[in-house]
């Protein structure tokens, strides 16, 4: 019999095993589960952007049909404040101001938004019907909504107790020899850029529901979150106090993250407190428009920047000074973003001899700011990769040759950057020839050419980028501030006929790991593919985790899960050595066949499976029954995924519209598992690059009113906007961690938006256009289009 | 959403007195303005009066030099409709690209033109193509029936039952779609009709309105180059994070422009 | 209270609503089909379409009363009783046109209508621009697009199989 089995193991773009549920309609989201006598919640928010609250009046809504209960912040005496997972020193080495965040107003609110308070009810509509029928009365106070406003001398003070709207005042490097090596430089370029606010807007509304057993006095939330198990230490720890024994977290299905679903929301505090108040269920669900004003919003920098040179375009030099909007409260990992994953990154992929950065954090009356894909690390390279085009333009080099003669060389590595990070691995010559290569560079002038034969501005650009993931070791970021280790956690627990559950502490919402963590297990066991499930999301399963961002679950996550399979195999060969009657050096393991070496005797994986569950014929004193292992992994460093982005886009002069028409990426993500999912990561990455770079704005008015608080203000991107993306990789592996892999999930966010702001500032380069800031919206370009040749303006 | 009573009459004559007999009962067709708004809060409506059951106001025909199209065609009815393709192509051309396809599938051009958004497809060919508003109760010319944002000629309880379109020599439409909400942000309908021209523009401005200058422009020269001269003034168009009014007069010449190319 | 009586995947069921409940929410609250999901209050998003009597609607956008007496096709029911996919669901899976799977079943039912209203055959443009009414905030629409390629290769009796003719 000639059986065909085809490749399942690293590399095998092999199907995806939850396609099945999620396209059959039985994915389990959080909205979708229903618990026997629920009730449902809904939040009064603050329609001011700042004001004091003088009084609130429940009377009138808790007569209305169908209500439960009403709760407002004084009735939550107890509780604390939502967390800050990271503390942030100032330059004086003075901890940051880090105000109390109640998980529902007391005595003010900060943003449109804020939770004023809570509705129980036997439906949602009622529940709904009646918070509109509570009365709050307010003292509208001044709003800062931006950050200029913020710190305005004697601007309105968000917190009453932060002097100056400033969270901290931070920085990194070397002053001295930063100065002295400006007084060297031949040129210094000068530049100013924002990176634009962004809203995440996960096709899922944030959801959670409360549970409680009084008899046992077990709470359980469910909730849409990329990891649980934070959620249960932040939540339990410091805003209910309960212990880990007694509150379960479960996140199940999550329909999409980006970020927005890393932090600890007061909705999920409010259904868990509120359900042991009740004593039934609490079932809350956003609405999108709920969700533009209370989900964590991303990136919202001001810089300025300088950047000196020698005569020969060599970099000498970065100065930076950013301004972060915190938005009104700290989330979860907010005080990072802007400090740990940007500054340390403005480096880049150039080997500039002293860069020193400063950041001011600042509260603002608008929605807290915190992680969006990438964060910190597509605003470092947004900004470089700018500064880069216009340092050529201004100098008259070439934008490929500047880069070149700057890039860290491939022999430069482990490369010490001053700015804390060690890369270990990349070769970023490598991946801009193959990425030129690949997008046509060198017939773009030809294109350009045909472009104008038919009335369209062409321009092409270029961005190189390096980021960092796998965020670690722990020791060094505990060093820095951060208040968790960043470890993850892999259980491989085989069953006696040899079929293998995984459970991980990361968290799948979209990245496919029920598929690529499979593969790892498939490669290294030989256990089919089909006969290998990967649980997670749940703290009553998974013995513990830190869940998913910054592309760390398979370099943290599958490293556990690597360290948990040596565990097994070496009780395997122990187990297959006593079977086989040999010393256990003597047995060697290769997927799913144990062969004493040299020898024809061999056992397979389903006989030594077996073997440990059922063992009759065992080395019981020496050795435990049973075939379960679990590793924690603690990286000895960072990942430095890198690479090189291509776009090609033309404008139509007449409307200002901008179409990408190519666009090309090739990463370095090191080992790749699944090539069809890591292609499927870059192309979501890089589209919403593009969304970042062309079509989303979130704005807000003076007042602090959100004014793009809907799909329909705030631009996301369609299928009609986006090209097909070209997604090639080249590998060089990571040296640290035992799979080799970098990380994939932000490499097309954090790469793309220069490389399209960097193609239409070529194609309006008749304009004399320095630079455009994002989103180049149709209306913009038009706009400089028409300042430049008011003729134009009718043609 | 706040909760109302439903009801389905199944003629003209039921319907009106359901809606004359209450003065915050609202009319529902296609539903896909009216739902989004109650979904939002912003009307309360203690019925809510639903059309779909009224034979009346039914069909696509074509009657003599007329094109009728009763109020609850859909918008996709219209756009594969092989009337409305041979009488008015740019009609139907246009109720192809309103919305998306699951709008198109729902809403009806009745429930559009009653609406009168100013930034719906439907109110510019109204106005373009002179057509005349066919209710319970009277005809009322386009250039009568809409009074500026979300206002027309409708007295309250009374019902959109068809509309009346001209078959012109030639007509024409082209957009700029707001690019979050895909409604018009500026749009041109040009038509020649029995000789007359006219230019009826939505997206820009507060209301649909005739652009009077473009239309002398194409009654002496009809070609995309007799408008792409004439400037709209930006004064009252409208103006927000999308577009400022200049931006939205600068698109309109250039839509009336295409327009008139598209028109042939 | 009023009472819709409708077919849902071929099942007749009569439910007692309000004049305001959605389709969408007698389908996921009074049905338990849960597969068709809510990702927006303003009508954009899809993640809610259905077919009511062979057209693809809104769920979210539709009275429950409004579709009374019709049949309803949800993503629940694509599936033969044997669970074969459906081909534009077999495509989704073989082109890895879905990654957190919330927009996945609007999407699915819109690609369906819209390969069903081409006979003929859409281009890429064409499609993305027939998916309008639909966001995905994971894949970036690529592999979306080319599921509904080669999907209605095999809707319209073109081709036999979904996989490209080489990669």
């Amino acid at each position: 019999m000639n059986v065909v089995t085809p490749f399942e193991g690293i590399g095998a773009s092999v199907k995806r095993k939850e396609d099945l549920r999620f396209l059959s309609g039985r994915g389990q989201y959080t909205d979708d589960i229903n618990r026997p006598g629920q009730t449902y919640a809904a939040i009064l928010r603050s329609p001011h952007a700042h004001a004091r609250i003088t009084s609130i009046d429940t009377a009138a809504a808790a007569a209305m049909p169908g209500v439960v209960a009403i709760f407002t912040g004084a009735d939550m005496p107890d509780l604390g404040g939502i967390p800050c997972g990271w503390q942030i020193h100032n330059k004086d080495g003075t901890p940051m101001a880090e105000p109390m965040h109640p998980v529902l107003a007391v005595g003010k609110v900060r943003f449109v938004g804020d939770a004023v308070a809570a509705v129980i009810a036997e439906t949602r509509a009622q529940a709904k019907d009646a918070a509109e029928a509570i009365q709050v009365e307010y003292e509208v106070l001044p709003a800062v909504a931006t950050l200029e406003a913020a710190l305005a001398p004697g601007a309105s003070l968000v917190h009453d107790d932060v002097a100056g709207n400033v969270c901290y005042d931070w920085h990194i490097g070397d002053r001295t020899v930063n100065e002295a090596a400006f007084a060297k430089a031949a040129k210094v370029i000068e530049f100013e850029l924002v990176n634009n606010r962004l809203v995440p807007n996960a096709m899922e509304p944030r959801a959670a529901i409360g549970d409680y057993d009084p008899t046992t006095e077990d709470y359980t939330l469910y909730t849409t979150s990329q990891n649980p198990h934070v959620i249960r230490l932040l939540m339990g720890a410091f805003v209910l106090h309960l212990p880990e024994h007694k509150l379960r977290v479960v996140a199940p299905d999550v329909g999409g993250g980006f970020g927005s679903k890393i932090f600890h929301y007061a909705e999920e505090a409010i259904v868990t407190w509120a359900a042991g108040r009740v004593k039934r269920p609490v079932k809350w669900t956003a609405e999108r428009t709920e969700s533009f004003i209370t989900d964590a919003h991303g990136r919202d920098h001001v810089t300025k920047a300088r950047l000196a040179m020698d005569a020969d375009g060599k970099f000498l030099a970065l100065h930076v000074q950013t301004l972060a909007n915190m938005g009104a409260y700290l989330s979860t990992f907010a005080t990072s973003v802007p400090t740990y994953l940007y500054a340390t990154l403005l480096s880049g992929v150039y080997a500039t001899p002293t860069v020193y950065a400063e950041v001011k954090a600042v509260f603002t009356n608008t929605v807290p700011v915190d992680a969006y894909r990438g964060a910190g690390r597509p605003e470092a390279t947004f900004l470089l990769e700018r500064l880069v085009d216009v340092a050529a333009a201004e100098t008259g080099m070439d934008r490929v040759e500047i880069r070149r003669r700057n890039f860290i060389p491939a022999d430069a590595f482990p490369y010490q950057t001053p700015v804390a990070l060690q890369y270990d691995s990349g070769d970023y010559q490598a991946t801009l020839d193959q990425a030129l290569e690949a997008a046509g560079w060198a017939g773009f002038e030809a294109r350009r050419a045909e472009a104008k034969a038919r009335g369209r501005l062409r321009g092409i650009g270029i961005s190189t980028y390096v980021e960092a993931c796998g965020i670690a070791p722990s020791a060094v970021v505990g060093s820095l501030g951060a208040r968790a280790g960043l470890y993850e956690v892999g259980t491989i627990r085989v069953h006696p006929t040899g079929s293998v559950t995984v459970l991980t502490g990361t968290h799948s919402h979209g990245q496919g790991h029920e598929t690529t963590f499979a593969q790892l297990v498939t490669d290294r066991l030989g256990v089919p593919l089909a006969q290998v499930d990967v649980v997670h999301g749940d703290t009553a399963k998974i013995p513990f985790g830190m869940g998913t961002y910054g592309s760390r679950s398979l370099a943290v996550g599958g490293s556990a899960m690597v360290k948990a399979m040596d565990k097994i195999v070496a009780k395997a060969k122990r187990i297959a050595a006593h079977l086989m009657e040999a010393s256990v050096e003597d047995v060697e393991f290769d997927r799913g066949t144990f062969r004493v070496a040299g020898t024809d005797k061999t056992k397979s994986w389903a006989e030594i499976a077996l073997t440990a569950y059922v063992p009759h014929n065992y080395p019981i004193e020496e050795l435990e029954p049973g075939l379960d292992e679990t590793a924690f992994y603690d990286p000895r460093n960072f990942t430095y995924p890198g690479g090189c982005h291509i776009c090609e886009v033309e404008i139509e002069p007449e409307t200002g519209i901008t179409t990408v028409v190519n666009f090309t990426a090739v990463d370095d993500v090191g080992r790749v598992i699944n090539p069809m999912i890591v292609e499927g990561q870059v192309q979501g990455g890089v589209a919403q690059g593009i969304g970042q770079a062309l079509l989303e704005s979130c704005v807000y008015d003076s007042e602090g009113q959100l004014v793009s608080a809907s799909f329909m203000d705030y631009q996301m991107p369609r299928a009609n906007d986006l090209p097909m993306v070209s997604v090639a990789t080249h590998t060089t592996l990571c040296t640290h961690n035992p799979l080799g892999v970098k990380g994939c999930g932000e490499v097309g966010a954090i790469g793309s938006p220069p490389a399209v702001i960097n193609a239409v500032v070529d194609a309006l380069k008749e304009y004399g256009v320095r630079h455009i800031e994002m989103p180049a919206t149709a209306a913009k370009i038009w706009g400089i289009i028409n300042a430049s040749r008011p003729a134009m303006a009718a043609e | 959403m706040y909760d109302f009573e439903y009801h389905k009459p199944g003629s003209l004559a039921d319907a009106v007195k359901l809606l004359s007999a209450d003065p915050d009962a609202r009319p529902i067709s296609g539903g896909q303005t009216l739902l989004p708004a109650l979904k939002h809060r912003l009307n309360k409506p203690t019925s809510v009066v639903d059309l779909s059951g009224i034979a009346e106001l039914r069909g696509i025909k074509r009657e003599g030099n007329k094109l009728v199209i009763g109020a609850l065609a859909k918008h996709v009815e219209v756009a594969t409709s092989p009337e409305v393709k041979a009488a008015i192509p740019a009609l139907a051309q246009m109720a192809g690209t309103i919305g998306d396809t699951q709008v198109r599938n729902r809403g009806t051009i009745g429930g559009s033109v009653a609406n009168n958004d100013p930034a719906a497809d439907y109110p510019s060919a109204v106005l373009g193509l002179n057509a005349t508003i066919v209710t319970d109760k009277r005809r009322i010319a386009a250039d009568d029936f809409f009074q500026g944002m979300f206002t027309t000629a409708l007295e309250p309880g009374e019902l959109l039952v068809a509309i009346e379109f001209p078959i012109p020599e030639k007509a024409g439409y082209a957009k700029m779609r707001n690019p979050a909400s895909r409604y018009v942000m500026a749009g041109a309908f040009v038509a020649k009709t029995g000789g007359a021209v006219r230019v009826a523009i939505n997206g820009a401005g507060p209301g649909v309105f005739r652009q009077t200058e473009m239309e002398k422009a194409l009654t002496a020269n009809w070609s995309p180059d007799a408008v792409a001269g004439v400037k709209q003034d930006a004064d009252g168009l409208n103006s927000d994070i999308h577009g400022s009014a200049e931006y939205r007069a600068h698109l309109v010449t250039v839509m009336a422009k295409r327009a008139v190319a598209n028109a042939g | 209270m009023p009472q819709v009586t409708l077919t849902v995947n071929g099942k007749t069921s009569t439910v007692d609503v309000e004049g305001r409940t959605l389709l969408v929410e007698l389908l996921r609250e009074k049905l338990r089909l849960t597969g068709t999901h809510v990702g927006c209050d303003t009508s954009q998003c899809g993640a809610c379409v259905v077919h009511v009597d062979g057209e693809s609607v809104k769920a979210c956008t539709i009275l429950a009363l409004q579709a009374n007496g019709s049949q309803v096709t949800t993503i629940e029911g694509l599936a033969k009783p044997d669970g074969t996919l459906h081909p534009m669901q077999e495509a989704f899976r073989e082109y890895h046109a879905l990654q957190c799977g919330f927009c996945t079943p609007g999407m699915v039912m819109s690609a369906i209508d819209l390969v069903q209203k081409h006979p003929d055959g859409m281009s890429e443009k064409e499609i993305r621009e027939g998916l309008e009414g639909n966001l995905c905030r994971c894949t970036g629409y690529h592999n979306i697009v080319k599921a509904i390629a080669a999907a209605q290769e095999v809707m319209h009796g073109r081709a036999q199989s979904l996989a490209p003719a080489a990669e």
